[in-house]
């Protein structure tokens, strides 16, 4: 490993470690509604919105009131992003004359960028205009992160014995208080880096060699920082962040890993803040951690070790570079795609299909547990859906009621969290059977073999876990892939979302119980390595199997040098 | 209905504020700040915009450094990005590399395939990737030198001054940028078209 590929990890992991603890306290305050240091300049503009929406600052709500504004909401934009798609070729800011959109295209384009996947069956620079691009996608990724993390609020509230709180308060907060104000110093930074953010027309560029060059613009800039901060991970070209119009130096891409991690981990220390159990937020920040080293190391090595069938050439390095861009180096490259793995964003700035199968382990790794912090509140309540479930397993071995943060974990409880740990499972390996046994589906692949198997599951565990990047070999613009990833994706969005609101509302409605001798404590080592554990084996009795049938399989032939 | 005017409200103040507010004062503000930047870092030659300072340029000239295989339609197709998604057991993936090995170690004097990096014979993620590696511009000298008549020492010394180092000499790699050495290049010895 060089010098280059340690100090970069160390500085991703040190800017996390820093800012972990100000910025969850700066999140707890702003959504207990304490008094934080932006209230002069925002307050009376969100006064002005909550006035116009008929609310105030401590409106709240019941469980199903939050739920049912959460979905009508998002529906409204889905159905808006649709309609504006259609129409596009009639709106402004299309200097390169593009068309409407299909309505399959449409379809797919609004359900994924709603449920905060952003999974894309077209090329953004062949397909959207700029008014789709900054004032509909964009957009998207502000109010979807939004969502996810208003709804992580309103839990924690419930599980502090607060009042619920109001869906669109916020959902507004987040977006002037966390999103915004970071968004502006990122995206400075990155067109600083050399990121376009212009309203020009392409730019066409003529080469010495006497050829012409059409290199796209636009509001860049201001996508990526977005992009990354929600955990959003669309792109505004094909190849996201590995095209150097969006991430052009090391510095840059250091940038967008950083933006990616710093709400989802915060949010981690939040809850610790508003529960009154720091320990037992460092305990959970300690596993989502552990999780996210053993991704980057699983990552790494095998890439550095390169392809044996390549090696056999004879060529002067050896490292994997099929698919990948000599700026950022496997150093740059892996932290990168670590962190879009482990925090749900989805952008890459490398190609997944190339990756060697021993690495692509580890993306499928993040997307199946989907609680390596996750994405800025979603990942929490994940975690804290495995949290319940491993309370109740721990409380069957010594034989004790399962206790919560001072509430009986009970079987309404269980059963929902059973509930929304079953849907993530269900959605991929479903999906993938039905994919893998129509034509339809099977058409897709691009690469032969295992590794056509994998294609098509990472295509649905990306939907299912709102991920969004793709092994992008296989033909996301089949029909098929179309309307089959976009139910998926808002399946796999608003189902899990809504039943851990509900876990919420019945633990707040039950009587505290005084911590005894007797009580088992969550915020320990041991809890977890409980912890660890019980989501290891719950994952691995789910996936290991079509794991062997992909991955796993298409390694050994590697290694026996076989090829398709 | 009593969602209704909420719904309506939220949608439109965030609209304004992250869908249009947003991009247009930052655009802006970047266009003031960073002026070239923000245009797409254009490179000049005169009055013509001959490059863009991060967008790599296809050249299959035996007078020019040869930058990194790119699966785009035409090769570095800026309007349409691509990698070319092969995986790792895909004999197509296996017989590209060997047909660059071939293409490389036929027209330069000399060359042995160990002294080829696997970056040079393997396609980039975006098709789009400026840079190549030091050792793959250094191999590049004796058939660069033949094309173009300037000595192997010139092109060398050509090929330093052109090395990037790591970003504040910590992030990322040794490494250089194909278009501006062409461009150094084409200065240098009064290349046509």
């Amino acid at each position: 490993m060089s010098i280059q590929t340690a100090v970069t990890w160390l500085v991703v992991i040190a800017v996390f470690a820093l800012t972990v603890k100000p910025l969850g306290t700066y999140i707890a305050k702003v959504f207990t509604f304490q008094p934080t240091v932006l209230d002069k300049p925002l307050r009376p503009v969100e006064n002005a919105i909550f006035h116009w929406m008929g609310l105030s600052r401590d409106s709240t709500m019941t469980a199903k009131q939050y739920g049912l504004a959460l979905v009508l909401t998002n529906l409204a934009w889905m159905l808006g992003a649709y309609a504006l798609l259609r129409v596009q070729g009639a709106l402004p800011f299309n200097p390169a004359h593009l068309k409407d959109i299909s309505p399959r295209l449409a379809f797919n384009t609004a359900a994924s960028f709603t449920t905060n996947t952003n999974w894309q069956a077209y090329s953004g620079e062949l397909t959207m205009s700029y008014f789709s691009q900054f004032a509909v996608l964009s957009y998207l990724q502000f109010v979807t992160p939004a969502t996810g993390a208003a709804a992580a609020m309103a839990f924690l509230r419930m599980l502090s014995g607060r009042k619920m709180g109001n869906f669109f308060v916020d959902l507004t907060l987040v977006v002037t208080r966390l999103l915004l104000p970071l968004a502006i110093i990122v995206a400075l930074v990155l067109v600083g880096q050399g990121v376009p953010q212009s309203l020009g027309p392409y730019l066409h560029i003529h080469t010495i060699t006497g050829q012409t060059q059409v290199v796209p613009r636009g509001p860049m800039a201001t996508w990526e920082a977005i992009e990354h901060l929600g955990q959003n991970g669309g792109g505004v070209t094909n190849v996201n962040s590995a095209n150097p119009l969006e991430n052009p130096t090391a510095f840059s891409n250091l940038v967008e890993t950083i933006a990616m991690g710093l709400l989802p981990v915060a949010f981690f220390y939040a809850f610790g803040v508003m529960t009154g159990k720091r320990k037992l937020g460092w305990t959970l920040i300690g596993v989502a951690a552990v999780f996210y080293l053993i991704m980057l190391a699983l990552l790494y090595f095998p890439e550095a070790a390169g392809n044996p069938v390549i090696n056999a050439l004879g060529l002067h390095t050896h490292a994997n570079m099929v698919g990948k861009e000599v700026r950022f180096g496997l150093g740059g490259t892996s932290i990168f795609e670590t962190s879009t793995m482990s925090f749900t964003t989805g952008s890459v700035v490398s190609a997944h299909d190339s990756y060697l199968p021993l690495s692509s382990l580890s993306f499928f790794l993040g997307m199946f547990l989907n609680m390596v912090f996750g994405g800025s509140g979603t990942g929490l309540l994940n975690m804290l859906m495995f949290v319940i479930i491993t309370i109740f397993l721990m409380g069957l071995m010594v034989g004790r009621t399962p206790e919560f943060l001072g509430k009986k974990i009970e079987a309404k409880e269980v059963s929902l969290a059973s509930i929304a740990f079953l849907i993530h499972p269900l959605l991929i390996l479903a999906g993938t059977a039905v994919a893998v046994a129509d034509p339809a589906g099977v058409s897709g692949i691009l690469n032969p073999g295992p590794h056509g198997l994998s294609e098509i599951l990472y295509a649905f565990t990306s939907a299912a876990a709102n991920n969004g990047s793709a092994f992008a070999g296989l033909k996301a613009a089949l029909p098929f892939y179309e309307v089959a990833i976009g139910v998926v994706m808002v399946l796999g969005r608003y189902a899990s979302i809504l039943v851990m609101l509900l876990v919420g509302e019945s633990l707040a409605k039950k009587r505290t119980v005084p911590e005894t001798s007797g009580t088992m404590h969550t915020d320990t080592v041991l809890f977890g390595g409980i912890l660890f554990g019980a989501v290891v084996v719950l994952n691995a009795l789910t996936f290991f199997p079509v794991m062997a049938l992909g991955p796993i399989a298409e390694q050994y032939l590697m290694m026996a040098h076989h090829l398709f | 209905m009593k969602l209704l005017r909420p719904i309506i409200v939220g949608t439109v103040a965030t609209w304004l504020l992250a869908g249009v507010a947003y991009p247009l004062v930052m655009t802006g503000v970047s266009q003031l700040l960073f002026p070239s930047q923000a245009n797409g870092s254009p490179v000049r030659v005169g009055d013509t915009v001959v490059a863009s300072r991060h967008i790599g340029q296809y050249f299959s000239q035996n007078q020019y450094f040869w930058g990194r295989p790119s699966a785009t339609v035409p090769p570095y197709n800026a309007e349409a990005s691509a990698a070319s998604n092969l995986g790792p057991t895909n004999r197509l993936l296996i017989a590209h590399i060997k047909n660059r090995i071939r293409a490389l170690t036929a027209v330069t004097p000399g060359l042995h395939v160990d002294q080829i990096p696997a970056s040079l014979v393997e396609s980039s993620a975006s098709g789009l990737d400026p840079d190549i590696s030091v050792q793959s511009a250094l191999i590049q000298i004796p058939r660069v030198s033949k094309a173009t008549g300037l000595s192997a020492g010139e092109l060398k010394r050509m090929v330093q001054e052109n090395v990037l180092s790591p970003q504040f000499g910590i992030f990322g790699r040794d490494r250089v940028n194909v278009v501006q050495l062409n461009l150094d290049l084409y200065k240098v010895a009064h290349l046509l078209p």
